[in-house]
């Protein structure tokens, strides 16, 4: 997809995507033939640049024909570079503008609060929206509200747009600022299938608190090796080199 | 109007349950009753105009009917991109309720007073904009917004405006309503204005000009084949609005005219494009502003003199 759009937001795409699969394939409730059904978990997709891991997963998972791939970020195609509510079956949101998801889960989740519904709403954001106001208002109203059917899984690559986070606008001490929002928070690997899968089995990781997964991962892994771990991940499409090794390497495995 | 809207509200909120008020932290001694009534109906967010704007669009998504509320800049221009993208694009059902609009909170500075909120929201795909001008106006809109399935956002006075019209008059989102009509002036007025609009056409009656006042609720969709109808028979028109003269009621009556080729006499009046350094109470900042009864009188006589123009 990148290829062939030339589009930008490879790396971040890559750094969330076992986290994606994960979910899809094992943790969440939901029906690809029936994306609508009112029982079904809710997935925020709110770092919505890196659409094309939701847009792959969801084809893969058998919401939608994996022919409609080649039209993401093309003229005419179904698949923009940001995710917009139904532009497929499974999306659930329009998001792009960072720190809008968060907000928009916590609606979903006390809703189903209030209407005594138990499916459970998942948000994944990004660590720069981290730095907008308006993803800490929603962890706040989270908190106070005990919205244990909410789920924030961070997809900590520690880069944002130009430049590395504890250079740009450091998040650290993380986790301590969720717990001290009233969240309960875990740490993972977030390449790491047994850990994602063993974690997200536990949840809520604390009656009446909201969860966050603050997954450890890397920018562009199982991409380009130079762009690993590198602002350029952001930004740079693969060449056709590169997309030749990649399919030799997957094919090995 | 705050209390005519609550009262709408809460014969809604009675009957449909997927009504649902999100407060800013603001609406002391409107909202207490409701929130007792209606305690799975209501919450007061607290003071996070874009999470709660978020919020609302997540919770339409469920199938719910919120209704956020704060004063007018802060849940309208604070959230402008939570209501642009995740309520209009998404075209949602949420209702947006501004209260203060104007000089309401006239000595409570810029940072509070309502005179933008048109402009930007104008600008915005799918969402309808209404402005009642009086409470019995107040009353029909708030039905009329609760019962469209889309983006809606209503401005609201706060200092008790009078009513206008002497029974509730016909009601539908889109449409102007005529008061009188007018040969020689035509007034179109709006939202807190209305009953300024009565007391500027009844002075200019006064001084033998036959006068007419049309009252201009609906600013999105706009009634254009009102508008247009009014330029052929009037002489002149004036749009008048506590609003900034740029974006508001004015702005969009003139694209209508400038694009209909009508030659029609014309002249927006409202807030003029500049902080105003002087403060006081609403009536105060009118008067500072040229906007106090005879102030519009002036002015429109004078325009009235001009040739060309």
């Amino acid at each position: 997809m990148s290829f062939r759009a030339q589009s930008a937001h490879t790396g971040g795409a890559l750094s969330c995507v076992e986290l994606m699969v994960a979910l899809y394939f094992k943790i969440l409730r939901v029906f690809p033939h029936k994306p609508d059904a009112p029982k079904r978990d809710r997935l925020v997709f709110s770092k919505a640049h890196d659409a094309k891991a939701l847009y792959a997963v969801l084809a893969a998972r058998g919401f939608f024909d994996p022919k409609i791939l080649e039209g993401y970020e093309m003229n005419g195609g179904l698949l923009p570079g940001h995710a917009t509510r139904h532009c497929v079956p499974g999306v659930e949101v329009t998001a792009g503008s960072l720190g809008h998801g968060l907000p928009m889960a916590v609606g979903m989740a006390y809703a189903g609060r209030v209407d005594r519904k138990n499916y459970r709403v998942f948000a994944i954001l990004s660590d720069g929206e981290c730095d907008e106001g308006s993803t800490w208002e929603a962890a706040l109203l989270a908190g106070q509200h005990k919205l244990d059917n909410l789920v924030a899984i961070v997809d900590y690559n520690k880069l944002q747009g130009c430049g590395y986070t504890k250079d740009v606008l450091d998040l650290e001490p993380f986790a301590k600022k969720w717990l001290s929002f009233n969240w309960e928070a875990k740490e993972i690997d977030g390449h790491n299938f047994t850990q994602i899968l063993k974690t997200l089995s536990q949840l809520p990781f604390k009656s009446g608190k909201p969860s966050v997964v603050i997954a450890h991962t890397i920018k562009g892994l199982g991409g380009a090796a130079k762009h690993v771990n590198q602002v350029s991940s952001q930004y740079k499409p693969p060449t056709s080199d590169e997309i030749e090794i990649a399919i030799r390497e997957l094919t090995k495995i | 109007m705050r209390y005519a809207f609550i009262r709408e509200l809460f014969a809604f909120a009675k009957r449909d349950k997927r009504i649902f008020l999100v407060a800013g932290d603001l609406g002391y001694s409107v909202f207490e009753e409701f929130a007792k009534q209606y305690p799975r109906q209501y919450l007061n967010a607290g003071v996070l105009e874009q999470a709660l704007t978020g919020m609302a669009a997540g919770l339409a998504l469920t199938g719910k009917i919120p209704i956020i509320y704060s004063i007018v800049p802060f849940v309208t221009m604070r959230n402008f991109e939570q209501i642009r993208n995740d309520i209009c694009y998404q075209n949602l059902n949420v209702k947006i309720v501004g209260v203060g609009a104007g000089f309401a909170y006239g000595n409570y500075a810029r940072t509070h007073h309502g005179l933008e909120d048109i402009g930007v929201l104008r600008t915005l795909p799918n969402l309808t904009i209404l402005c009642p001008g009086d409470p019995l106006e107040v009353a029909l809109a708030t039905k009329a917004a609760l019962r469209h399935p889309g983006p809606v956002y209503l401005r609201l006075g706060k200092a008790g405006e009078p009513n206008v019209h002497q029974s509730s008059p016909r009601f539908k989102i889109g449409r102007g309503i005529v008061i009188k009509k007018g040969r020689d002036v035509t007034i179109i007025a709006t939202s807190t204005f209305l009953n300024r609009g009565f007391e500027v056409m009844r002075k200019l009656q006064e001084q033998g000009l036959n006068t007419g006042l049309v009252s201009m609720p609906t600013i999105k969709p706009l009634d254009t084949r009102l508008i247009k109808e009014l330029a052929s028979k009037s002489k002149a028109i004036y749009t008048l609005e506590e609003h900034s003269i740029i974006g508001g009621l004015g702005s969009a009556v003139a694209e209508v005219l400038a694009e209909s080729g009508d030659q029609v006499k014309f002249k927006r009046l409202g807030v003029p494009d500049k902080f105003t350094i002087v403060m006081g109470r609403q009536e105060y900042m009118r008067r500072a502003n040229k906007l106090e009864t005879n102030q519009i009188v002036s002015t429109i006589l004078r325009h009235l003199k001009q040739k060309n123009s």
